[in-house]
């Protein structure tokens, strides 16, 4: 019997399949696991409701652990309480910086119509005269930047709470 | 089976999935590049809500069929959309105009569904209520920026909210069902959440510059299954690769 320590451990080589950087443990979408002798179950959770890469992430979840040779694998989809990029990882905040993508910030009050999106440093040059081109960038957990300093185009990982 | 809960499932699923659907067709047409990512984005939030919400309709049903089921394999009169959403996206100020009234719906309804006594029902509007506030304020924004933007912008802008006018009413449809589950707290009136509506249309389209019909006409119908032709269209193309090959797998 392996113990859940080990289970989150192994956890750690699934990654994102939209962001390869994150792995589902830092990404937060990993909500419980549960052994009860040799069937281990896994809760995860959708960062959006269309996410198609929940089917994705929870194949290879089921993939990883059949190849440390545990074949009994449940995994669970649950709603609530809801994802919020609150739950992504300090260490995972590191990696998306370093992989190109600017981390949530806070941002304001949604309600508040045309106000000014949140300072966002560019992950490329650090400089924060950046601009948002959209709210809605190439997927839907991610807005679309520019810097104003060295010009390049980058992702930014929008908040959602 | 709870026949009402069933019924609800079907309004706020069908909803989702044919406003999903709409903005979806703007797939390759957005007038500029940034719009048309955005718009597939929300397509993608409510399909995605659609899922979610019929996958329950499905299990309350107990009947065998599952969520693809019912999306692609009922007929028109089994639909429970509201006529707004199904009405044709024309142009890009009609597409986010309707988007608008039925954002300015789906918050304060999501609100109050959080508070649902059905579980379920609760983690649905909790999930789907984060991303409901981003299409919000993106429609609000277009409304505003179309109205009183251009001469021509805002005479399209007029133009749509003159079109679908007459089908906001039905947003606010009640019949037994709501008070069945209303007695059980399972959803909530909408006195208070046209209310609210109200004031959200209210204060965005004064910033739009935009004018509020007279009080006319109201067409009712798809809380019902009586829709407009423009459904029969819609469920042509959705519903064409499972009546032309039952049971194809992706």
């Amino acid at each position: 019997m392996v113990s859940e320590l080990q289970i989150w451990q192994w956890l750690e080589e699934v990654s994102d399949p939209e962001i390869p950087v994150l792995t589902v443990v830092d990404l937060g979408v990993v909500r419980s696991v549960k052994t009860n002798g040799d069937h281990v179950k896994i809760v995860i959770t959708p960062t959006y409701s269309g996410c198609p890469a929940m089917q994705v992430i929870e194949e290879d979840i089921k993939q990883v652990l059949k190849f440390k040779g545990i074949d009994q694998v449940e995994v669970e989809l649950v709603l609530s309480p809801a994802w919020t990029t609150d739950w992504i990882s300090e260490k995972g905040r590191i990696k998306l910086k370093e992989y190109g993508i600017a981390p949530p910030a806070d941002e304001v009050d949604k309600s508040v119509l045309f106000a000014d999106p949140p300072v966002i440093e560019c992950p490329l040059c650090h400089s924060t005269d950046t601009r948002m081109i959209s709210q809605f960038g190439s997927t839907a957990c991610k807005a679309h930047y520019q810097c104003n300093s060295c010009l390049e185009p980058f992702d930014y990982f929008k908040c959602l709470k | 089976m709870n026949k009402h809960l069933f019924e609800y499932l079907l309004r706020l699923g069908d909803d989702s999935l044919i406003i999903g659907h709409r903005l979806s067709e703007w797939c390759g047409h957005g007038p500029i590049l940034e719009e048309d990512i955005a718009m597939t984005n929300m397509a993608l939030d409510f399909i995605g809500q659609a899922t979610t919400i019929l996958e329950y309709a499905a299990k309350v049903e107990n009947a065998g069929r599952d969520a693809d089921a019912l999306a692609f394999l009922r007929y028109e009169r089994e639909y429970r959309n509201v006529l707004l959403v199904e009405q044709p996206n024309e142009d890009f100020a009609v597409t986010m105009v309707r988007q608008f009234l039925f954002d300015a719906f789906r918050k304060p309804l999501y609100e109050a569904l959080q508070n649902s006594s059905d579980e379920q029902i609760a983690a649905i509007a909790e999930k789907s209520l984060k991303e409901t506030k981003y299409h919000l304020k993106h429609s609000s924004e277009w409304v505003i920026r179309l109205g009183d933007g251009t001469e021509e912008s805002h005479e399209k802008a007029q133009y749509a909210i003159d079109t679908l006018w007459r089908y906001t009413d039905e947003l606010f449809f009640e019949n037994e069902v709501d008070a069945a589950l209303q007695s059980e707290n399972i959803v909530p009136s909408l006195i208070p959440i046209r209310e609210e509506w109200q004031k959200t249309v209210t204060a965005v389209l004064a910033e739009a510059t935009l004018t509020i019909p007279q009080n006319g006409w109201k067409q009712q119908g798809g809380r019902t299954g009586l829709h407009s032709e423009n459904l029969g269209y819609i469920l042509a193309e959705l519903q064409y690769m499972q009546r032309a090959y039952p049971g194809m797998k992706w």
